[in-house]
């Protein structure tokens, strides 16, 4: 049994098929990319992963449990952290109160929360602006904290949708940083992303989507040269 | 410490007001700011913190009235056990109207706390039998003195405000806020939006019922039309919390004072100024305007909010550093 594995996920938007027969499986501790052009359905099967979406059929299994019926919130209780790739900062409330809140899905308690949201934020290289309103952060600092916010959910899987997307080159270098240091703490990982730099050196194995379909599956290089890939991202020419 | 010095002096200065003011006039006019904290509070709390946004409080109001109004008409029971029963009719009322409407968001909830307002409304006007329709309801006020009314509407202003204080200051705070801020990620963070939202409307119709049975007991008359007012408590209720300051601690308070006091401007016609400076002038333009201001108040708030929205959009708790510095500079310049 797999430790995440999604069967046959099909998302139809009316008479459009966004994604239509996904399956992958994730071992524990291991980064999955997946990969694909823009609009192969990848944010989709991120979203019908943590319920946004109800998948029009197909089951997601995490930890030997369906939970593709369960609503959003319960899908985080169980240990599937998220973040957004059109960042969602609640912009009104400071770092620390974002992580705060996040922090409160796993203890009751003020002061838990609050050292818990603290370590998060320590882990997560954010210490220096704790208490700048959310609103007020770069673009880099928005998407920091969407996985800060994420990791305070205590995820056993994490979901990471583009979050090297628009970073400068040393911002870029900490992310992957960030993501790796993520996975030595036990915490699996698929992650979304189009800068190939990121997911080939970051990704144990790469998931290749196009139009709702898989189109390959294997370790980064195997991917990198597949011929349905290379079409899909650079046209029949370059095949 | 000095944090709460301000707090405890209000609190103080309210505690003792009733013995030191002894014209009941000014007496009555504190009880409404009174009430008007709770309800100011209790819309706060749902509009304010958790960003849903609400045109029904009449709603909450009207129910808690008639809860009180109704047992002591009917059970022939005193109606100071609507005080608390109050409470629980409007969370009674509350909790269903939220269970279906929270599936809507924005302006598409508030429109339905507008509709739930104006059935509520009609329902009491037309069940003639059971709430008396048009004619309202009568009962015999239990004291003549304003005082004990004074401090049990006090009693409620402090209890609404520190319980409201106490939760928005804990986990359902954080999520409220958090709410507010971004409904999606909420859910992503845990968060179950729909019953975190049934909390703080519950939190908010109760303290508004209670506010109503008060009323009930203080005026001694409701009808249809009083208690479910749109324009009367809804929209007051939404001028108290822009006004002070929404999303804010003590704007509730601050919003409750300026807007009685506007409100009791426009009615008595500037305290009577300007029915003294037509006499005095023998003007009879000044006269007639005494006449028609004092049915001018909505014409006040209109202008009020904006001003209020465009000088200071957090309202004046929420802005309250910008007041402060404007101030502190003219006088610097002067």
């Amino acid at each position: 049994m797999a430790f995440f594995q999604v069967e046959k996920l099909v998302k139809y938007f009316g008479g459009l098929a966004a994604v239509n027969g996904v399956s992958f499986q994730v071992e524990k501790g291991e980064i999955l990319g997946l990969i694909g052009p823009n609009g192969s359905g990848k944010t989709t099967t991120f979203n019908m992963i943590s319920a946004y979406h109800r998948p029009t059929s197909g089951r997601v299994i995490f930890k030997g449990q369906e939970i593709h019926r369960l609503p959003t919130h319960k899908i985080c209780k169980l240990g599937i952290g998220r973040t957004f790739q059109v960042v969602k900062p609640l912009g009104r409330m400071s770092v620390l109160d974002n992580v705060i809140a996040a922090a409160y899905s796993r203890v009751n308690s003020h002061a838990e929360a609050h050292d818990l949201a603290l370590e998060t934020i320590r882990f997560c290289g954010m210490a220096s602006v704790k208490d700048q309103l959310a609103k007020a952060l770069p673009i880099a600092g928005r998407k920091r904290l969407e996985i800060a916010r994420a990791m305070a959910t205590k995820p056993e899987l994490l979901l990471l949708d583009e979050t090297a997307a628009g970073l400068n080159p040393t911002e870029l270098i900490e992310a992957i940083d960030l993501i790796k240091k993520i996975r030595e703490n036990g915490t699996t990982i698929v992650i979304i992303e189009h800068i190939m730099h990121v997911i080939m050196t970051i990704s144990d194995r790469i998931h290749a989507i196009n139009f709702g379909q898989t189109i390959a599956e294997g370790t980064p290089q195997e991917v990198a040269s597949n011929k349905a890939v290379i079409e899909a991202y650079l046209g029949t020419d370059y095949a | 410490m000095k944090k709460n010095l301000v707090p405890l002096v209000v609190l103080a200065a309210l505690a003792v007001f009733p013995l030191v003011v002894a014209d009941n006039y000014y007496r009555h006019l504190m009880i409404l700011f009174l009430m008007w904290v709770v309800i100011g509070s209790a819309w706060n709390l749902i509009a304010g913190y958790t960003g849903q946004v609400s045109f029904g409080d009449a709603a909450f109001f009207g129910s808690g009235a008639y809860a009180a109004g109704l047992l002591s008409h009917h059970l022939q029971i005193s109606a100071w056990w609507g005080l608390a029963l109050g409470g629980f009719v409007a969370v009674a009322v509350g909790l269903p109207f939220g269970w279906i409407c929270f599936r809507m968001r924005g302006a598409y909830f508030a429109l339905a706390t507008l509709a739930l307002n104006e059935v509520l409304r009609h329902g009491a006007a037309i069940a003639e039998g059971f709430t008396g329709g048009m004619v309202g309801i009568l009962i015999m006020p239990s004291f003549v003195s304003k005082v004990p009314y004074y401090y049990v509407a006090l009693g409620m202003a402090v209890a609404s405000m520190i319980s409201i204080q106490w939760i928005v200051r804990a986990k359902p705070g954080y999520y409220f806020v958090s709410i507010r801020e971004d409904q999606d990620a909420a859910e992503s963070l845990g968060i179950n939006t729909h019953f975190y939202k049934m909390l703080s409307l519950a939190i908010a119709a109760f303290w508004t019922g209670v506010a109503g049975s008060l009323y009930m007991n203080y005026m001694g008359f409701i009808d249809p039309d009083v208690v479910f007012s749109l324009h009367d408590i809804s929209i007051m209720a939404i001028l108290v919390g822009i006004v002070g300051g929404v999303g804010t601690v003590y704007g509730p308070m601050v919003g409750a004072f300026v807007m009685v006091t506007v409100q009791e401007l426009f009615r008595s016609g500037f305290f009577g100024l300007l029915a003294f400076l037509g006499k005095a002038t023998g003007s009879g333009a000044i006269e007639a305007i005494a006449k028609t201001i004092t049915g001018a108040h909505v014409l006040g708030f209109g202008i009020l909010v904006v001003v209020v929205i465009l000088v200071l959009p957090n309202g004046i708790v929420g802005d309250w550093p910008k007041i402060r510095n404007a101030v502190f500079r003219t006088k610097t310049a002067a």
